[in-house]
């Protein structure tokens, strides 16, 4: 073998690996930090409606039931290209439908869903952002698929899409339901 | 002379700022705090992923910043705080990840390239050494 290509091979090989460093990048999400709470018991919490802030609604009033609970906030930008997507088809999901207003003030919310709709069967709002720690939440939108043992079964960060709730929500909730006798 | 003064009132200026990027907590004394900024030196900010929870100045690094600070005050080890953030968010908030199987890679992959790089260095030396012996002074049949 000539060694004076030695080098070169060499160049080639970093070249390989910073090629596969963009490549890496660009097709996957590094906000996508994996929940380590996939297959565990939701974390109690009990938070103040946004409608009625002196009633709080939490896991023991959606205690038995399979919801969905989505992360989103009025400061949220790319909450605004996920909502009409909830409008259209948060019906079909056959769930429960559970808003988490995170840390944003009450009037701002409600403005906001005043002026884009409100395809929540419920909303909570969780103003200093404890909850959403214990949910290891790290932004928003985050939404959280969680059975009817109050088991979170999903995770998606970012907006969601039509085609994550045909490929990955609906067959997971379909497969819920099926497996009630569990 | 202005230039000095100038540059010495705008490294002032980015301190202040500095300063006030980063929420006061009420240490006790400066132990505490010693070990507030250690330990918030090893764990990442989740979301501005390049900054550690010390530096960070993205709301969730202030609030998860207040929870280390309470559970300090609670009693709590650095093990047991860590602990109560990879329940929440794996791994990733360390900044130094556990020694386990899918992360031997990580670990250990550096050495094993230093490794091969090593057995490399070590052939090439070896075949030229004998080439020499072999074939000595083939620069003598050349014209200069």
């Amino acid at each position: 073998m000539n060694t004076r290509l030695l080098p070169f091979a060499g160049f080639v090989l970093v070249l390989a690996l910073l090629g596969f460093g963009i490549w890496w990048s660009s097709t996957h999400d590094l906000r996508e930090v994996p929940s380590p709470l996939i297959g565990k018991p939701a974390p109690a919490f009990a938070l103040p409606l946004l409608d009625e802030p002196g009633r709080s609604f939490g896991s023991k009033e959606l205690a038995g039931q399979p919801y969905l609970l989505n992360v989103f906030a009025s400061w949220c930008f790319a909450c605004r290209d996920e909502h009409p997507i909830l409008m259209q088809e948060g019906k079909k999901l056959g769930i429960k439908l559970v808003g988490f207003d995170y840390k944003d003030e009450a009037a701002d919310a409600k403005r906001w869903l005043a002026q884009y709709g409100n395809p929540y069967d419920v909303v909570i709002a969780d103003l200093p952002g404890d909850i959403a720690i214990d949910f290891g939440v790290t932004g928003a939108p985050e939404t959280f698929l969680v059975d009817a043992d109050g088991v979170i079964r999903y995770k998606y960060i970012s907006p969601i899409t039509p085609e994550v709730i045909a490929t990955q929500l609906l067959p997971r909730i379909a497969a819920m339901k099926n497996g009630v006798a569990r | 002379m202005k230039k000095w003064l100038v540059s010495a009132m705008l490294s002032f200026a980015l301190c202040v700022i500095a300063l006030a990027a980063v929420d006061p907590l009420p240490f006790k004394d400066r132990a505490e705090e010693v070990r507030f900024q250690n330990l918030t030196k090893q764990l990442r900010c989740l979301v501005c992923q390049n900054e550690s929870l010390n530096d960070s100045s993205a709301p969730l690094a202030a609030d998860l910043r207040r929870d280390v600070f309470e559970q300090m005050r609670a009693g709590k080890s650095d093990a047991d705080i860590k602990q109560w953030l990879t329940a929440r968010y794996s791994d990733f908030v360390l900044y130094d990840p556990p020694l386990r199987s899918a992360t031997w890679l990580l670990w250990f992959g550096p050495a094993l390239i230093l490794l091969v790089g090593g057995c490399a260095v070590f052939m090439t030396i070896r075949r030229r050494a004998t080439q020499r012996v072999d074939a000595p002074t083939p620069l003598a049949e050349d014209d200069w």
